[in-house]
């Protein structure tokens, strides 16, 4: 029997404001002293009152309308009631029916290097919206301690469809979503320090099959893009194994542990919790105006170049004349991806072909700050590094004292045999590179030789 | 030094002209207090030792000539309020111990204007309540009879400020909560428009209902407090950044002309015939004095109660769930029964499967309340009503149903529904009991309520059969 898997994805991400969501508490909490960054506001003290924090606010529309979603122009906020330690209210301040954004999309790529494949995806996004982070807690023998520094810290969940149907295509979302929200400069999203967390909900049909699933799993502690497509894979063969024996897989909450590489069952997922969710009474409803929406969708428009996705930037470079695989590499690298904008400075002012090749060629040897750094010395007139030797240089102290010292080699160029100049190449270039450009040492050799 | 007639404008005057000092007013607050309150256990905490301390740096400042608005007399604050470094229990156990980090907004802002706080007045815990009797400490007594409530839940501060043990106190008026114990206790109560006054450091109850107020002896005094603690407030998402007038600009400006509505639907049989009786004479004081009565109807005004009592024990039960014990006060078993009743009933509103037919239902009853106010105000000025349907209760005579005592607000909490505000204002006297005659004006009309207030208790004059008894 064929299987499918259906996926879909919650991701937190934690906005990197300089205050937190309903308080002026400084919202940079990692590593701080515990209870540090708090007031009567984040610690629910009697009588505090909650004041959104308008900045997040502003970042969270531009993380939907990044997303493509539709901005809900009236919003809200609502109470979602729990009882735990780390949830001083009681409650959190969230976003129930009438969320910033709705109906949205990512497209992303599914990039197979071996076969220097892409395949084309898009990744629904049902909705975002903004919420407050909870206190941290840490269990010490038989007691645990609470931390409030993180209480109240704005966070953004973005929910997808459950349009994801292999561990390739989320890591691939994953990576692209990572790229999307760091080019807004609103989050550091960095998984390991827990300003990007991540929960897929994980269920397997009959292909054919055109129901949803009636069980999902959700799988929480996913430390990283990678556990988290391992993650995926493990669910997905345990679903089938039980599938296969005419069971249905127990809808509930499992861990991954990444030491032994499997997911434990934690909790049993009821019918969804009760909380009790009703309006939030001291904050107003929040209208977005034409202006703000306007700013939001400027932002957006200017640090999201839509047009410069991989295969706009694949194509522009086959058209400057660069080779196919490492136009291929630079297009479609995550790590290059963001140094593109650097890269597309030399196709626009570098008119010589050949140079474009050597400087893209470059681009990809040099780690990225030096390569800041050898684009500095890049002098566009000449077409070369002006850290370079000059010619004259390069001839009196390198290339001429070479020809002095194996006369014997001199002898049997000028016999006839030009095949003896691949002989100097190697060792010159031993001293010379870095200095020079390849290209020029056998063209200034031969003239040397010619004298 | 008598106490008992003076007003927070009269104690003013005889400071200014240094008849008196600050530190006199503080300490005969205090000796008053010594000397009554065992009876009538109004106070929860005096906080004797800083009142005195701001008393003497009261009396340089008026010395000096550099006196604030409100310098050196002596008011109380609702255990509600938040006040640094004083005890804070809003009269319940599970904020034994609690000292607050911070003042309320209303509290800065009254300290600032040199005002003193003499004591955390005594109150129903949590504000459940309409006598005073669901206090963890035992109940606040009507100063005119011990044996009857001062009504509620601002019972500390009315008693306090009927006998003569402050000169004003602070209150919250969720449901009638300032009005009532006003009417009890033949004091003046004010209630705001809902987001005139910070409720920020003040102990919540219904969020979406909660009104800063206070309790005080004359219509003018209360348009004075009133000057001080109105204000939007940057911590307070909900306070409205409408202007704050000069309230005492407002007080003995005529009245004739005014159109005054009589609500149709709280003309039943339910009014005890001697309240019935003052608030007829009143209206006719009001006709005499050049008002135009007009009767008017406010068709679902007679829903409030109900949809008041799905509302407001929702919020409440959201707002009572920070208390844990975790992080201050102790836990959660130590809440009294009516706290628990509104929790669980609140919680139940709220629940899944329940919250359209409650909560949601409710939510849309109250948008019509609210239209029936602003509707009646373009036909009329002011709306005029009893403010409570009897005289003041005895104690024990309704605590065994609490039904019958949430019908005591009948004629209070629509208008914390529709958020406009509204004062009582002593009307006369039944049996040796006070009654009180509500007025109610448009949003952030507050400066109404002062003008047709004033006027009344200047046409009223003295109210003969009303004797303290402490």
């Amino acid at each position: 029997m064929k299987y499918e898997p259906i996926i879909g994805l919650e991701i937190h991400v934690e906005l990197c404001t300089q205050s937190k969501m309903f308080c002026s508490c400084g919202a940079d909490w990692f590593g701080k002293a515990p209870n540090t960054l708090t007031c009567p506001v984040c610690l629910a003290l009697p009588g505090a009152l909650p004041v959104p924090n308008e900045v997040a606010i502003e970042w969270a529309l531009r993380i939907a309308r990044a997303l493509g979603c539709e901005v809900n122009r009236e919003s809200k906020f609502d109470r979602k009631h729990y009882f735990y330690p780390d949830l001083p209210k009681g409650y959190q301040i969230s976003q129930y029916d009438m969320p910033f954004g709705i109906n949205g999309k990512l497209d992303y790529s599914v990039v197979d290097f071996t076969k220097r494949e892409v395949t084309a995806c898009t990744g629904g996004i049902t909705r975002v919206h903004l919420e407050e982070d909870t206190g941290k807690l840490t269990h010490r023998g038989s007691e645990t301690l609470v931390d409030y520094n993180r209480a109240g810290v704005p966070l953004v969940e973005i929910v997808t469809e459950p349009d994801f149907h292999s561990s390739k295509q989320v890591k691939a979302f994953l990576e692209e979503l990572h790229a999307v929200i760091k080019q807004l400069g609103v989050s550091d999203v960095n998984m390991e320090q827990g300003s990007m967390r991540l929960e897929p909900n994980i269920s397997v049909r009959l292909v054919g099959e055109t129901e949803l699933p009636k069980y999902k799993v959700e799988v929480k502690n996913i430390n990283s893009f990678r556990y988290a497509a391992a993650a995926v894979e493990y669910e997905i063969a345990r679903h089938i194994e039980i599938l296969e024996e005419g069971e249905t897989p127990v809808q509930e909450t499992r861990g991954y542990a990444e030491d032994k590489k499997i997911t434990v069952s934690q909790r049993v997922k009821e019918d969804a919790h009760d909380y009790r969710y009703f309006p939030e009474p001291d904050i107003p409803p929040i209208h977005v105006s034409e202006e703000l929406l306007q700013r939001v969708c400027e932002e957006v428009d200017t640090h999201i170049q839509p047009a410069k996705k991989a295969t706009a930037r694949y194509d522009s470079m086959i058209g400057a004349g660069i080779p196919a695989t490492t136009a291929f590499q630079i297009a479609y690298s995550e790590e290059l991806q963001l140094l593109y904008s650097t890269v597309e400075k030399i196709l626009h002012t570098v008119e010589d072909s050949a140079q474009r090749v050597f400087m893209v060629n470059a681009f990809l040897n040099y780690p990225a700050t030096g390569f800041g750094k050898l684009l500095e010395q890049w002098d566009t007139k000449q077409g070369e590094m002006s850290s370079y030797l000059s010619k004259e240089e390069a001839i009196k102290d390198f290339i001429k004292p070479a020809l002095i010292a194996d006369t014997e080699l001199v002898e049997k160029y000028k016999s006839g045999n030009v095949g003896v100049i691949n002989s100097l190449i190697g060792p010159l270039m031993g001293k010379l590179k870095g200095k020079i450009d390849p290209k020029n040492l056998r063209e200034w050799i031969e003239e040397e030789l010619k004298k | 030094m008598d106490f008992t007639n003076c007003t927070l404008t009269s104690a003013r005057d005889l400071l200014l002209k240094k008849e008196v000092t600050s530190v006199d007013l503080v300490q005969a607050s205090l000796d008053r207090i010594h000397n009554i309150d065992k009876d009538l256990n109004a106070c929860l905490f005096i906080d004797s030792e800083n009142a005195l301390k701001k008393g003497k740096e009261s009396d340089v400042r008026y010395q000096n000539g550099t006196q604030t608005k409100l310098d050196g007399l002596p008011i109380g604050y609702k255990d509600a309020f938040t006040t640094k470094g004083v005890p804070t229990t809003a009269a319940s156990k599970v904020l034994s111990g609690y000292i607050p980090p911070f003042s309320a907004t209303a509290v800065e802002r009254l300290d600032e204007a040199g005002a003193i706080g003499i004591a955390k007045m005594n109150m129903d815990a949590w504000a459940h309540g309409s006598s005073g009797e669901n206090s963890d400490f035992g109940p606040a007594k009507n100063p005119y009879d011990l044996s009857r409530t001062p009504g509620g839940s601002s019972s500390g501060s009315a008693a306090a400020v009927a006998s003569g043990e402050v000169l004003a106190a602070t209150g919250t008026d969720t449901g009638g909560s300032i009005r009532l114990p006003a009417a009890f206790t033949n004091t003046v109560g004010l209630k705001p428009t809902y987001g005139r006054v910070s409720r920020y450091g003040i102990v919540a109850m219904g969020s979406s209902f909660d009104c800063i107020g206070h309790i005080t002896k004359t219509v003018a005094d209360s348009a004075l407090m009133l000057e001080v603690t109105a204000g939007f407030d940057p911590r307070d998402a909900t306070s409205s950044k409408t202007p704050v007038l000069e309230y005492t600009k407002y007080l003995d400006q005529p009245i004739t002309g005014t159109k005054v509505g009589v609500i149709r639907e709280f003309m039943t049989d339910g009014i005890d015939e001697g309240v019935r009786e003052v608030f007829e004479k009143s209206l006719e004081l009001l006709k005499s004095n050049g008002c135009e009565i007009i009767e008017i109807s406010l068709k679902n005004i007679l829903d409030s109660m109900a949809v008041y009592y799905v509302l407001v024990p929702a919020e409440v039960s959201s707002n009572l769930a920070r208390y844990t014990g975790v992080r201050y006060g102790i836990d959660r078993s130590h809440f009294s029964p009516e706290a628990k009743r509104r929790i669980m009933t609140g919680t139940f509103t709220l629940s899944s499967g329940y919250y359209d037919a409650y909560y949601g239902t409710a939510s849309k009853v109250r948008r019509l309340i609210r239209d029936d106010f602003v509707n009646a105000f373009k036909e009329v000025d002011i709306l005029v009503a009893p403010t409570s349907p009897t005289v003041p209760f005895k104690l024990g005579d309704k605590s065994a149903d609490p039904l019958q005592m949430y019908l005591s607000d009948i004629f209070v909490c629509p208008m914390n529904l529709a958020g406009v505000p509204a004062i009582s204002v002593p009307a006369g006297a039944v049996d040796g009991l006070p009654v009180g005659i509500q007025f109610i004006a448009p949003h952030f009309a507050e400066e109404k309520l002062f003008t047709i207030g004033s006027a009344f208790e200047r046409e009223r004059g003295e109210i003969k059969d009303l004797k303290i008894v402490v």
